[in-house]
């Protein structure tokens, strides 16, 4: 329940977060979304910790595989840095960063996916 | 104009439900039955994220992303299928790397960019600028080495030198000191080549500190290692999300920096000590030889595999203590075999599973899923500690060190208060082990030495289907 209390937090300071960005980008101060964006680290992480604090430790090698492909949202800005108007060079880096991050989503969850696959109950006796 | 707002909509509502989806995603782990599900869930999440993205108008052209997709797939997918269990630390040590790589390498490709911004960054961008390029460079060498010593191709062994702690503080320092110079000078724009130097120093410092960081961590400390460069990877993308505006990495990056660092505090509380502990301490060198001494003038008493499997064998309440040992020699389908015998003859048979057993966290958990025990068999330290009074057979395979009185009762030892399995309390104990070697901590155990135990030395898995057999014919 708290998690969920928590998720609708983060998501309501996520929409504050993207209109005051749209709001903020004709004015000259960035400040107004930036304080939003420490609202939003803040209440993921507090959300993250919530919820992490209660993986049992018979998971916690699957959760890490999970953040890990989680994390590798990285992804996003990559694509961004590798497809926009930039020198090439720059273009290229994003290309290599692209790369590595889709080793990450791609890997991280085919693996995270296969080891939860292996966790059993045992059998009901017939 | 109106085309590109309801774009931007239409990517903003896709970051939301990815948001929404991890988080969601990571509560399915906190149950077994709705972890697989919840899973599914994030990589539908992370899927809408990236079509999102794609549809970024700051795009103009799509060949490199393709590439770089194609590439990362090629190589991810077959990782992803074939990297074995026991292999696991390594890979998600390596993972690491390449999530720092992509960091990295945005956090240079923005710094460079912004150059040619009128205004820069400003100073909340370049200190998310460089914070993320130096948590990622560090984390990208520091995963190496990681992945270095679990693969073995560098020491598992702490490496140490005269002046180590001097030469890293210099280094540490002088890294920090650039950045702090960078956040000065470079918020309100740059020209010039001072900045670009002061930015490619900085990073070249934090891939030493990465090396220099993982150099003097021993092997038995890797989970602690692991974990928190898993947090330092979470929080350089969450420093991403800064510097480009973007709420997506901000909570996708608090989520993986949270679970490192929880992680962290777990594996350092279970080896009871501190984050400064492990990263300084230098585990396991200069110790071995104080306590090699407690040994001498005690004898153990070895017994064959057709003992071991009288004793196993008629036991009705049975706990399988699993360590690295098992990993290592790949032991763990054998002991599900043994377990599934010992209850077709009416015994009962748990696993106790101390939070550092093996090389990452829940790393026993998931070798011992793959064998296809089930998990209602396994348990953790506190789960199980005061059943062990009630059980006849504790089998230990290849755990040491987790199992050490020492812990409870000898204030001399180095690994006093550490939390223990309390397998002396055994009726009696059986160990496996491939020879009287000390575990990675370099100290005696004196549960070997107990009169209730009795040492079965060999190889794990063959010594068990040994023993396998022998209860068969019993």
């Amino acid at each position: 329940m708290t998690a969920l209390l928590t998720a609708l937090g983060a998501a309501a300071a996520f929409i504050a977060a993207t209109s005051s960005n749209a709001a903020s980008a004709t004015s000259s101060t960035l400040v107004d979304g930036q304080i939003v964006e420490i609202y939003v680290f803040l209440l993921a992480a507090f959300t993250g910790f919530q919820i992490i604090t209660k993986v049992p430790p018979l998971l916690h090698t699957p959760l890490m595989a999970a953040t890990n492909a989680i994390s590798a949202i990285s992804l996003v800005a990559s694509i961004v840095i590798a497809g926009a108007e930039r020198p090439l060079f720059i273009n290229i880096m994003g290309m290599v960063a692209v790369a590595a991050a889709t080793i990450n989503v791609v890997g991280g969850f085919v693996i995270t996916d296969r080891m939860l696959k292996m966790f059993k109950k045992t059998e009901a006796p017939k | 104009m109106i085309d590109q707002q309801i774009g931007a909509l239409f990517v903003q509502v896709a970051y939301i439900g990815a948001s929404a989806a991890f988080i969601l995603g990571l509560r399915g782990l906190t149950k077994p039955d709705t972890a697989r599900r919840g899973m599914q869930l994030a990589a539908v999440g992370m899927l809408l994220a990236i079509i999102g993205t794609l549809l970024n108008h700051e795009i103009v052209t799509y060949q490199f992303i393709v590439i770089g997709l194609v590439v990362g797939s090629a190589i991810g997918l077959p990782m992803g299928l074939l990297v074995p269990m026991t292999a696991m630390p390594q890979r998600i040590a390596i993972s690491h790397m390449f999530g720092a790589l992509a960091v990295t390498l945005v956090g240079i490709a923005e710094f460079v960019h912004y150059r040619d911004v009128a205004g820069g960054p400003g100073v909340v961008k370049m200190v998310a600028l460089g914070f993320e390029t130096l948590f990622g460079a560090l984390t990208i060498t520091g995963s190496f080495m990681a992945f270095g010593k679990l693969q073995g191709f560098v020491t598992g062994r702490p490496v140490t030198f005269p002046g180590q702690k001097l030469i890293n503080a210099a280094v540490f320092l002088g890294a920090v000191g650039l950045y702090a110079t960078l956040v000065l000078t470079q918020s309100g724009g740059g020209t010039g080549d001072a900045g670009l130097i002061m930015f490619g120093v900085m990073t070249v410092l934090a891939l030493i500190i990465g090396v220099t960081l993982v150099l003097p961590i021993g092997g038995a400390d890797m989970p602690v290692v692991v974990s928190l460069l898993n947090s330092y990877a979470g929080l350089a993308a969450s420093a991403t999300g800064f510097a480009i505006g973007n709420n997506i990495l901000i909570v996708a990056g608090a989520l993986d920096g949270a679970s490192g660092f929880i992680l962290s505090i777990l594996m350092s509380k279970a080896m009871n000590r501190s984050f400064a502990n492990v990263l300084f301490g230098a585990f396991g060198g200069e110790k071995a030889a104080v306590s090699a001494k407690s040994a001498e003038g005690l004898t153990t008493r070895s017994i064959t595999a057709e003992d071991a499997a009288m004793r196993i064998g008629y036991a009705r309440n049975v706990i399988i203590v699993p360590g690295y040992g098992m990993a290592v020699a790949q032991a763990q389908h054998a002991v599900r075999e043994l377990a599934e015998l010992i209850e077709k003859r009416g015994g009962r048979v748990r696993f106790a599973i101390h939070p550092v057993a093996g090389r990452m966290p829940g790393h026993m958990n998931v070798l011992l899923a793959e064998a296809n025990v089930p998990y209602d068999h396994l348990f953790d330290l506190e789960e199980i500690n005061e059943e062990f009074h009630a059980c006849d057979v504790a089998l230990v395979l290849g755990a040491n060190d987790v199992t050490n009185p020492a812990a409870k009762n000898d204030p001399g030892s180095p690994i006093y208060g550490m939390p223990i399995l309390n397998v002396q309390d055994a009726e009696q104990v059986i160990v496996v082990k491939r020879g009287m070697a000390t575990g990675f901590a370099g100290i005696e155990n004196e549960l070997f030495y107990l009169d209730k135990t009795s040492m079965l030395f060999g190889d794990a898995k063959s010594v068990l289907s040994q023993v396998v057999t022998e209860v068969k014919g019993l």
